[in-house]
């Protein structure tokens, strides 16, 4: 499926990557600019940058007072994005499976009940999630917040999955249990192998959108100890009395690094979810 | 195992597609479904293999009721028209996931699955992924995957229907091969009547989720039931005149062709028939002769095909060894073997 770029013979792609490459231009520059600035010093008024210093960078190395570690900050962020990613994929592969296979009582009521959940604006409930999880004791913990965000998200990852498994051909599963495999055998080792590529995208994307939450973590989680990335990152802007823009700009790049290697890593599969069904 | 269907039903929602239908398959025997697409020949198998749950009726392999049985319980090998491989896995793996699901060790599975392979002739292929194979290569591979269980019934639902025509006689022997050597119980869903008078023992002609005959491919050949099962065998097909009786003779059109037939006697006149003529009994040595005038010719190699058009429009189909002196357009006036046709009243029974 790694098909390399073709170059058609009546089309000469010359002038679309130059004109691709024109408009992306001050894109570039921003983010060139962006990163230089967290390891140089630049004179008020000046827009060269005028020494290289890594001052910037020190909260990697130094906890700021009334700051919590970044490091602690880094692996709770890859907590909550890793294990929202393990529950939607969780759930969304198999609630998928029976709303797109079984004949579940009121299976309609449930994929309308999924398209609305989906369409519902998540912050209005915010308020109210805030009282529950405060009342079963779960405010400022990393299980409360982790739960309520895949919650918001699995109306997605289960709509996707429904979609994709629809498209796995109903003759594997029917050969499958005349091959003697229960249901569930099926499920695992016939089907959920045809939607892999599905699966790998989902996750991607679970993993990206958890890695980027903001809202609730800051609401519903926003203690120290359980602090992300997100929320840390806003901590410093907010703050008034030692305003740094520069350390507020390196985390800024520091958050951005692990999604651009996951993004190297993953490209491939990304660019399969269309690729998917049941090719070999 | 003997298969037995009794008195089975199958709608879906409200839609009745078979009702009350028996069917009997003796064990070992191979027994063809033939029909037009739509009748309900699918539904059959998959009732039998337990994929539909009957509406009514039961379904016995042996004498064991299997009727509310699911499908993994019932020990039956299907090929699917559309092969149903697993793409994920290799050949080796496709075809031995029935034992893998039984947890039989992996050495046992391994020496099985190369046995089966070697029998239909796929041994060398086991590393391959369905995708890297050929149409017929797949349909082997479905096939031994089917037979590896040892089931006591094997069912193939159109399983030539993707093969190129050559694939398709060198797959028809030699599915019939491995029915033989494994004497298997077998059903066979096809529409193609040239695939079921070669490969099975019995033929069961439905129309409409209904059986209308059964019976040995030559007995239904020269013994159609109905008019429909006539049109159904033989290739190239049947064709058929419309007419009256008159005075215990058939009488094509308006004081046309007048044919005496031991089958009209009885009838009364000016009850309107239609009569069956096989290609292979017009343009014979003896007989009745018909005139006409030939609009068609085709060369079949060994034999040639006509199409004759009669003064009332009606056409006949004649098939004779190859002859170069008719032509289109030529008028002809050749024989008809009148006791070999058939005779059918208007609802298409056979008199
Ligand atoms: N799941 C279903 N729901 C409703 N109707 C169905 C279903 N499956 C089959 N049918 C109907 O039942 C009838 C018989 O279908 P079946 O698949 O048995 O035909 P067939 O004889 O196998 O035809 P073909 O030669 O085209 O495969 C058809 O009219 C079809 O529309
Ligand atoms: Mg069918």
């Amino acid at each position: 499926m790694a098909e390399k770029p073709q170059t058609s013979a009546n089309f000469s792609s010359l002038p679309v990557i130059l004109l691709l490459g024109f408009f992306s231009l001050p894109l570039l520059v921003m983010y060139a600019y962006l990163f230089i600035d967290t390891i140089s010093d630049t004179e008020v008024g000046s827009l060269t940058p005028s020494e290289f210093t890594l001052r910037h960078w020190s909260f990697l190395w130094e906890t700021k007072t009334g700051k919590p570690n970044i490091w602690l900050v880094t692996l709770n962020t890859f907590i909550f994005a890793s294990c929202i990613t393990g529950v939607i994929l969780t759930v969304s592969s198999m609630a998928g499976y029976v709303l797109s296979r079984l004949n579940v009582p009121a299976r309609g009521f449930f994929l309308a009940g999924v398209m609305v959940l989906h369409a519902f604006p998540s912050v209005t409930l915010i308020i109210a999630i805030f009282i529950v999880l405060q009342w079963i004791g779960l405010y400022n913990s990393l299980i409360g917040v982790i739960l309520v965000k895949a919650a918001v998200e699995l109306p997605l990852g289960i709509w996707l999955m429904k979609g994709f498994y629809d498209t796995v051909p109903w003759e594997i599963e029917m050969a499958g249990t005349i091959d003697g495999a229960s249901r569930f055998t099926v499920w695992r080792r016939l089907v959920l192998p045809q939607i892999k590529p599905a699966m790998m995208a989902l996750g991607l994307f679970s993993f990206l959108t958890g890695w980027s939450e903001f809202i609730m973590p800051q609401v519903l989680a926003p203690g120290a100890k359980v602090q992300v990335l997100s929320v840390y990152l806003a901590s410093l802007i907010i703050d008034d009395n030692n305003f740094d823009f520069g350390t507020f700009k390196a985390v800024g790049v520091f958050y951005v690094v692990p999604v651009l290697i996951l993004y190297v890593f993953f490209q491939k599969h990304l660019m399969n979810i269309y690729g998917g069904g049941s090719k070999g | 195992m003997r298969i037995l269907l009794d008195k089975f039903s199958k709608s879906f929602g409200s839609t009745k597609i078979i009702e009350d239908m028996d069917l009997e398959v003796g064990s070992g025997e191979m027994l063809a479904l033939l029909g037009p697409s739509g009748c309900g020949k699918s539904t059959t198998l998959f009732a039998v293999c337990g994929i539909h749950r009957p509406t009514a009726g039961r379904i016995l392999f042996g004498d064991r009721d299997v009727t509310h049985l699911p499908s993994q319980e019932r020990n039956v090998g299907v090929v699917f028209q559309s092969y149903a491989l697993y793409p994920h896995m290799t050949v080796e793996e496709n075809i031995g996931f029935p034992l893998m699901v039984k947890r039989i060790a992996s050495a046992d599975i391994k020496k099985q699955v190369a046995d089966i392979a070697a029998l239909v002739h796929i041994g060398d292929l086991l590393g391959r992924r369905p995708a890297q194979l050929s149409g017929g290569q797949q349909q082997r591979v479905a096939l031994a995957r089917a037979l590896i269980r040892r089931p006591d019934v094997l069912l193939l639902d159109e399983p030539l229907a993707n093969l190129d025509a050559k694939l398709r006689l060198e797959m028809r022997s030699e599915i019939r091969r491995l029915q033989k050597e494994t004497g298997i119980t077998a059903i066979l869903v096809t529409h193609d009547q040239v695939e079921a008078m070669s490969m099975c023992d019995r033929i069961a002609i439905m129309k409409s989720g209904e059986i209308v005959q059964i019976a040995t491919p030559s007995e239904m050949y020269k013994d159609p039931r109905t008019s429909f099962v006539a049109s159904f065998l033989g290739n190239p097909p049947i064709s058929f005149l419309k007419g009256k009786v008159q005075q215990g003779a058939f009488v094509l059109g308006e004081n046309g062709l007048r044919l005496p037939l031991a089958a009209v006697s009885g009838i009364p006149d000016g009850t309107p028939l239609s009569l069956g003529v096989r290609p292979e009994h017009f343009g014979t040595t003896a007989g009745i002769p018909v005139e006409g005038k030939v609009v068609f010719a085709e060369t079949q190699g060994r034999e040639n095909l006509y199409d004759v058009v009669l003064p009332d429009g009606s056409v006949l189909r004649s098939i004779q060894p190859v002859r170069d002196d008719v032509k289109p357009g030529d008028s002809v006036r050749w024989h008809l073997d009148s006791a070999s046709t058939f005779v059918f009243a208007e609802d298409g029974r056979r008199l």
